[in-house]
C-alpha cells in the first residue's frame, strides 16, 4: 500500500459521534473502580491516578489519534488500524492499572475496568466494525480477522495479562467449574441445534412437499417460538417429571423435571421453526425447471432431493442454522435458571451475591461465542450462495 | 418408433389428454401444436412417465414403457423443457454429464463425449466447459439444455417448447441447428409448440391438438390443403395458407429442366422465398443453383403459382 498521508476531509457523522462519546468517557468516566473485597462498593479511579504520567500521555496520545481517524480519514484500512491500536491499549492499560493497584500477593482487592473503559471499547469495537464493514472483506478474511483477534485475546488471557483484573480473579477462583460450565453450554446449544436439524430438516421438506401441512405445521411452530423461554421451561417440568418417576430408563438416563433435560428439550422445541421455515423457503427458491429436468432425466427421487433441491436450498437452510445457532447460544444462558448448568449459571450467581465481576465471567463469553458463531456461519452462507450463483 | 395407445390422462373429472392414438416414425421430426392448455405438455410428460396416463399405453419399439422403473426409461430419453432447467450449481461440463453419470460411464469417456458435444453446440470447449449455467446468454443455455439431453445418445428426444424463450433471430439459427441435428444423429424428434410457423418449419409431421384431443396428424401440407376440422384451419391461418404451401418446398425439390436469365436461387430455399425474390427483381424466371454451384434447372413464377394451389 502506497503510504498517502491521511489528510482531514470532510467530517464523518459515526466518526463524530463515536470521538464525542470517547472523549466523554476519558474524562467524566471512572477509568477503573477499585474495591478492597469483591463485594463492598467500589471507589473510582482516573486514568492518571493509576498509570505513570508516561504511560498515561501515550494513552491518551493513541486515543486522540482514534478519535481523529474517526473524525476525519476516510481510509477504511487507517480507520480499523486506529481503532485496533486504541482497543489493544485501552486493554493493556486496564491490565496495567491491575497490577498496580494490586498489592504483591493480595487476593482480596478487586480491579474492574469502569464505565469509561467500557464506553472506550464499544466506542472503538464500532469504529472497527464500520472500518471492516467499509472494507467488504470476502468471507475468507471476515473469518481471518476473527481468528486473528481471538488468537490475540487468548494469548493475552494464556500470558496472564489480565489476571489482576477482578474477571480473571473470579475466574482464578472457579477455572475448574468454569471449563465444565462452558462444556456445557456448548454441549446444550449443540445438541439441541443437531437434534432440531434431524428433526426440522425432514419437517420442512415434507411442508413444501404437501402444501396443505404448510400453515398448520409452521403455525405450530410459530407458538412455541412465541412462548416466552422460562414459561416453557415451566410447563415441561410436569411431564419430564413425571416421565422420570414413570420411567426408571429415563431417571437414570439424567431426565427430570427440572436441569438439562427440560432445557435441551425447549431450546430444541425453539430451534425447529427457523431451521424448518429456512428449508421451506430455501426448497421454494430452487428453480422449477432445475426440478423438472432432473426427474426427466431419470435422477430417482433422492437424487432429486440430495443432488439438486437440498444442494440449491443449502444457503438458506444454513441462513436458518446460523439463527438458531446464536439464538441457543443465548437462551442456554437462562437454562440456569432451572439448574442446567452453563456459562448462565455463572450469570445468575453474580446476580444473586451482586458481584458484577461474576456476571461479567459468564456474560463475556457467551457474547463471545455467539459473535463467532454468527461471523463464521455468515461466512459459510456466503461461500455456499457464491458457489450456486 | 413410438406409439401411443388411447393415451388419456384425466384430472379429477376433466380428461386433459382425451384418447390420442398416433404412431411417431423413427428418424422424423414431429411436432405436436395446440393453444396454451390444450394437454400438448401433458402428452409428452406421459411418454417419459413424467405423468403417468390414466388410460392407455406408450409402447418404444415395440416395448411397453411400464416395463421398467420410470427413472431408468428416462434415462433413455432426451428431454427438454422451456427455461431449460440447466443445475445453476453446476458448471456446463458437470451438466451436460448428468445422464452419462447416472450411467455410470467412465470418466474418460464422459470426457470425450462432453467435448465432442460442446464443439458441435458452437460452444468452445475451453471458455465455457468450466463456465456456470448463469454466465451464459440465453441462446447459450438452450445449446447447453439439448447437449445434456443428448449426452447418452438417446434415441428419442422429446422438447417441450425449446425454443419458447428465445428472440427471433436466435429463435431462427436454433431451429435448423435442430434440423442439422436430426440429421447427423438420427434421433426420433418429439417437440411440442403453440407457435405455428415454428411445426411448418421443423416437423416431418404435425398434430394437432386441442382440448386435449388429437384433431389432426399429418405431414404439413396436408394439413394446409384437407384440413380436418375448422379449428386445423384456424390454427394454420386462412388468408396466408398459400404462402405457408410454397414455404413447405424447396427449390431444388420444384425445379424444372431448363435454363434461366433471371437470378440464381440456391436449391435449399423455399418456394416462397424465390417468389419473393422474383418479385424482388421485376424477373419471369430464377436458375436453381446446387450447393457446389452446378445448375439444377430452372423455376418460373407461374410454376411456383402453381404449387400454391391444393391437389
Ligand atoms: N397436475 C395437474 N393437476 C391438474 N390439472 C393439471 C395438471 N397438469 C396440467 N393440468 C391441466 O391440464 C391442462 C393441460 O395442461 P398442459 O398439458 O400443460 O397444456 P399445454 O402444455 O398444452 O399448455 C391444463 O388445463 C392444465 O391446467
Ligand atoms: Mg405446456
Amino acid at each position: 500500500m502506497a503510504l498517502t498521508v491521511p489528510r482531514l476531509r470532510r467530517l464523518d457523522p459515526l466518526g463524530a459521534l463515536l470521538a464525542v462519546a470517547g472523549a466523554t468517557a476519558v474524562m467524566f468516566l471512572p477509568f477503573v473502580i477499585f474495591k478492597s473485597n469483591r463485594v463492598v462498593p467500589g471507589d473510582p479511579r482516573g486514568l492518571l491516578e493509576v498509570l505513570p504520567a508516561w504511560a498515561a500521555f501515550a494513552c491518551q496520545a493513541s486515543l486522540l489519534l482514534a478519535a481523529t481517524a474517526a473524525l476525519g480519514v476516510s481510509n477504511a484500512r487507517v480507520r480499523l488500524g486506529a481503532a485496533l491500536l486504541g482497543v489493544t491499549v485501552v486493554a493493556l492499560a486496564v491490565a496495567a492499572a491491575g497490577d498496580a493497584l494490586t498489592p504483591a500477593g493480595n487476593k482480596v482487592v478487586r480491579v474492574a475496568p469502569g464505565a469509561g473503559v467500557w464506553v472506550l471499547l464499544v466506542c472503538l469495537g464500532l469504529l472497527a466494525t464500520d472500518a471492516i464493514t467499509r472494507m467488504r472483506p470476502g468471507p475468507g478474511r471476515r473469518v481471518l480477522f476473527l481468528a486473528v483477534f481471538t488468537a490475540a485475546a487468548g494469548l493475552a488471557l494464556a500470558h496472564g495479562t489480565f489476571d489482576h483484573l477482578s474477571v480473571m480473579r473470579e475466574y482464578a477462583v472457579n477455572a475448574d467449574r468454569f471449563a465444565r460450565e462452558a462444556r456445557q453450554h456448548l454441549w446444550l446449544a449443540l445438541g439441541s441445534l443437531a437434534a432440531a436439524v434431524v428433526v426440522a430438516l425432514p419437517i420442512g421438506i415434507l411442508c413444501h412437499r404437501v402444501p396443505r401441512l404448510r400453515a398448520g405445521v409452521l403455525g405450530t411452530l410459530n407458538v412455541i417460538q412465541t412462548i416466552p423461554s422460562i414459561a416453557l421451561f415451566g410447563i415441561l417440568m410436569a411431564p419430564l417429571g413425571a416421565l422420570a418417576g414413570a420411567v426408571p430408563l429415563a431417571a437414570a438416563l439424567g431426565i427430570r423435571g427440572i436441569g438439562a433435560a427440560p432445557a435441551a428439550v425447549a431450546l430444541f422445541l425453539y430451534s425447529l421453526l427457523p431451521i424448518a421455515a429456512n428449508t421451506v423457503a430455501g426448497l421454494k427458491r430452487v428453480p422449477r425447471a432445475a426440478v423438472e429436468a432432473a426427474r426427466g432425466m431419470g435422477m430417482t427421487n433422492w437424487q432429486v432431493l440430495t443432488g439438486v433441491e437440498l444442494l440449491l436450498a443449502l444457503p438458506v437452510i444454513l441462513t436458518g442454522i446460523r439463527i438458531v445457532l446464536v439464538q441457543n447460544i443465548g437462551m442456554v444462558t437462562v437454562a440456569a435458571l432451572i439448574g442446567g448448568g452453563g456459562l448462565g449459571t455463572f450469570v445468575f450467581q453474580g446476580i444473586g451475591q451482586t458481584a458484577i465481576d461474576l456476571v461479567l465471567l459468564g456474560a463475556i463469553p457467551i457474547v463471545a461465542l455467539a459473535f463467532s458463531a454468527a461471523v463464521v456461519l455468515d461466512a459459510l452462507v456466503e461461500v455456499m450462495d457464491r458457489a450456486r450463483q | 418408433m413410438i406409439s401411443l395407445e388411447n393415451l388419456t390422462k384425466q384430472y379429477g373429472a376433466t380428461a386433459v389428454v382425451d384418447g390420442v392414438s398416433m404412431v411417431i416414425e423413427r428418424n422424423s421430426i414431429t411436432v405436436i401444436v395446440g393453444t396454451s392448455g390444450s394437454g400438448k405438455s401433458t402428452l409428452l410428460r406421459m411418454i417419459n412417465r413424467l405423468v403417468e396416463p390414466t388410460r392407455g399405453r406408450v409402447l418404444i419399439d415395440g416395448a411397453d414403457t411400464t416395463g421398467e422403473p420410470a427413472h431408468l426409461l428416462r434415462r433413455r430419453i432426451g428431454y427438454v423443457i422451456q427455461g431449460y432447467g440447466l443445475f445453476p450449481h453446476r458448471t456446463v461440463a458437470e451438466n451436460i454429464a448428468t445422464v452419462p453419470r447416472l450411467l455410470g460411464w467412465d470418466e474418460a469417456r464422459i470426457r470425450i463425449r462432453v467435448a465432442g458435444l460442446l464443439s458441435v453446440f458452437q460452444l468452445d470447449p475451453g471458455a465455457y466447459a468450466h463456465a456456470f449455467p448463469h454466465q451464459l446468454s440465453g441462446g447459450q443455455q438452450q445449446r447447453v439444455g439439448v447437449a445434456r439431453a443428448l449426452a447418452a445418445e438417446p434415441a428419442v428426444l422429446l422438447m417441450d417448447e425449446p425454443f419458447g424463450a428465445l428472440d427471433p433471430i436466435i429463435r431462427a439459427k436454433a431451429q435448423d441447428d435442430l434440423l442439422d441435428i436430426q440429421r447427423r444423429f438420427g434421433t426420433t424428434i418429439l417437440l411440442v409448440t403453440h407457435d405455428m410457423d415454428e411445426a411448418f418449419r421443423l416437423g416431418d409431421r404435425v398434430a394437432v391438438m386441442s382440448h386435449g384431443r388429437l384433431l389432426q396428424y399429418d405431414r404439413p401440407a396436408v394439413l394446409l390443403t384437407r384440413p380436418a376440422d375448422p379449428f386445423v384451419s384456424r390454427m394454420t391461418g386462412i388468408s396466408d395458407r398459400a404462402m405457408r404451401l410454397l414455404s413447405l418446398t424447396t427449390a431444388g425439390e420444384a425445379a424444372l429442366p431448363g435454363a434461366s436469365d433471371g437470378p440464381a436461387v440456391a436449391a435449399s430455399a423455399s418456394l416462397r422465398e424465390v417468389l419473393s425474390e422474383l418479385m424482388w427483381c421485376g424477373a419471369e424466371s430464377a436458375a436453381v443453383m446446387d450447393a457446389d454451384g452446378t445448375r439444377r434447372g430452372r423455376l418460373t413464377i407461374a410454376a411456383i403459382l402453381a404449387r400454391g394451389r391444393p391437389g
